[in-house]
């Protein structure tokens, strides 16, 4: 495995080496260099210290493990492959994603998983152990998020306007939700049966990576947000 | 030839950076001119800036007047003006440490000065306003002078170029200060000029800010009722003299100038407590013409402290970090780990939550 010190290396430069191992590195010392494993479909990068904007973007089937906090725009549009966050992260994290999966540990800034989308056998899964900013799956169009609430911060388990412009996918926010605003245009039901039944592999990966209880975990409550199907977005934008 | 910055508009992208002791403790420019290295994707070499905050202890009875001059007559003139309304204890060309990374510099020069007790007694009014109004008035009038720092016991350092090099040009490294703020500036269709670089302020208030202000245009014609001249068209201009106007001239506090600039929405205000809700809504009615939209991350400097904002959107990052006594605000964490490694509490204020940091009264 190649060990990289990013000290004093620019981005461009850091993402040279990392393309050169195939991926298979360690990085020690990062500080903010961007872009980290962009696009790259194979190896395992290790990332120490703090990791730039757009951690894992484009991703197509590597995986990156943080030990530490990431900033903005974690899995960017990424597509396949595994972010894994001992931390936290900051805003936007999986925008635009429409496959493979991030695992935080910790929180999430604002507009988490914004306009997420699903394609074909493609089912992007953004799984937060915390709490998240507002405008959580924002325009979300596909994909899961998950929110487990395991903060001790007493904070709420999201901000204001979660899910809104929503259109597809699904959200779990592991809480009552009784206080919550949600938009007209989505259902809010308390998760059943089947929808732990989705969930669990999840859960059972994040006490795999991170530690907890699994079935404490699944125990809930957890809210399911959806659109709603009979009161779709539609014209919108044009008349047709 | 080239327009001058303020002929033009200019939106920014930018980053911020911070840092403040609760113990008054002073700090060389080293940390926050290095907070500034990581984050360099943020600015494009056409503006950095940094203010730091009690500076000039010798002189600290004094207002700190640093100018851009064009040439010598032009400083001729604006002296000549200083001299009808100031004593003038002290007067220098600011030092400089000449590097190829920074070119075409004006003439920068600092004064320290009292005004004239004749001039305040003459115009009736206090030496605070005497001063902002002189400022103002150079600004606007003197061709060739631009006043880009007029408080006690502070200065901001700006020009056009990167913002670390912007601190080894003005060798931040020899002054203390307890608390600094920085900018690295990102403006997207510009000439760049030196006065159009951040921080902008007004006496001791000063504004690092990341964004673009959509609202500009509605603020500058709430402001300028009030004899404030924004002559640089940059959104930053507005929020500097908006911070003096709702702090020193109407009393604000710095929680209801947040929650003017970046007023909740009215879905959000009817969901608070009935006492709550009525101030929410009459500072949101009262001052209307100040609501800031548009993504913004800033950092309000002033004597004795720092405040953060985000707008309400939060649509720039802002993280804060703490080590000990000191408090650490940046764009990116990167920033915060660059000045301090093992910072802890590191979070993310939600949009338009003030995080204020004051420095322990009588440490300052």
């Amino acid at each position: 495995m190649l060990h990289i010190n990013a000290s004093g290396l620019e981005a461009a430069a850091l993402n040279e080496t990392v393309r050169r191992g195939r991926g298979d590195c360690e990085i020690t010392e990062c500080l903010g260099q961007r872009f980290i494993g962009a696009g790259l479909d194979r190896g395992h990068i290790a990332v120490r210290g703090i990791p730039g904007n757009a951690l894992g973007a484009y991703l197509s089937g590597a995986s990156i493990e943080v030990f530490g906090n990431a900033q903005d725009a974690v899995g960017d549009t990424m597509d396949a492959g595994t972010i894994v966050v001992h931390g936290s992260i900051g805003d936007a994290a999986g925008y635009a994603m429409r496959g493979g999966a991030i695992y935080v540990r910790d929180s999430a800034g604002y507009r988490a998983g914004v306009h997420m989308k699903a394609y074909e056998e493609k089912l992007p899964v953004l799984v937060i152990g915390g709490r998240v900013g507002s405008f959580l799956g924002e325009y979300q169009a596909g994909g899961i998020i998950l929110v487990l609430g395991l903060h001790t911060d007493g904070k709420p388990i999201t901000g204001y306007f979660p899910c809104t412009g929503m259109h597809g996918g699904k959200v779990f926010l592991r809480s009552p939700c009784k206080d919550l605003r949600f938009p007209g245009k989505v259902t809010a039901r308390e998760a059943g049966g089947e929808d732990l039944e989705e969930i669990r592999p999840y859960v059972a990966e994040y006490c795999r990576l991170f530690g907890g209880d699994c079935a404490e975990i699944l125990a809930g409550p957890f809210t399911c947000i959806t659109p709603d199907s009979s009161d779709p977005y539609r014209q919108l934008y044009v008349a047709n | 030839m080239r327009p001058l910055e303020g002929q033009v508009r200019i939106p920014s992208g930018c980053a911020i950076s911070a840092v403040i002791s609760r113990e008054g403790r002073c700090m060389s420019g080293e940390g926050i001119v290095a907070s500034m290295v990581p984050m360099r994707e943020r600015s494009n070499g056409l503006g950095g800036g940094f203010a730091g905050y009690g500076i000039y202890p010798d002189y600290r009875e004094f207002f700190a007047i640093h100018i851009f001059f064009d040439d010598n007559s032009c400083r001729e003139t604006c002296e000549a003006f200083l001299k009808e309304r100031f004593d003038l204890v002290w007067a220098e060309e600011i030092p400089v440490r000449k590097i190829p990374e920074i070119t075409d510099e004006p003439l920068i020069w600092r004064y320290f000065a009292a005004p004239l007790q004749s001039a305040l007694r003459d115009m009736q009014v206090d030496e605070d306003t005497f001063v902002a109004r002189s400022v103002l008035k150079i600004n606007v009038a003197l061709k060739g002078c631009y006043v880009f720092s007029s408080g006690k016991n502070m200065g901001v350092f700006k020009a056009a170029g990167y913002p670390e090099d912007v601190g080894r040009f003005y060798r931040l490294e020899e002054y203390e200060a307890y608390a600094w703020t920085a900018h690295g500036r990102y403006p997207t269709n510009t000439p760049g000029w030196w006065g159009g670089a951040h921080p902008f302020g007004l006496l001791d208030y000063t504004v690092v800010h990341n964004g673009e202000i959509s609202s500009y245009d509605a603020n500058r014609r709430f402001i300028e009722m009030y004899g404030y001249t924004c002559t640089l068209q940059t959104d930053t201009e507005v929020m500097a003299y908006i911070a003096d106007y709702l702090l020193r001239r109407q009393g604000l506090t710095l929680e209801e100038l947040a929650s003017v600039i970046a007023a909740p929405f009215w879905s959000t205000i009817g969901t608070k407590p009935e006492r709550e809700k009525r101030q929410l809504s009459y500072l949101r009615a009262m001052f209307s013409g100040l609501l800031l939209t548009g993504p913004f991350s800033i950092v309000l400097g002033f004597t004795g402290g720092l405040m953060a904002l985000n707008d309400r959107l939060k649509l720039r990052s802002m993280v804060v970090g703490e080590k000990n006594d000191l408090v650490f605000i940046a764009s990116e964490e990167a920033a915060i780990r660059a000045m301090e490694p093992e910072a802890e509490h590191i979070w993310a204020p939600a949009g338009g939550e003030p995080v204020i940091v004051r420095v322990r009264e009588g440490a300052y």
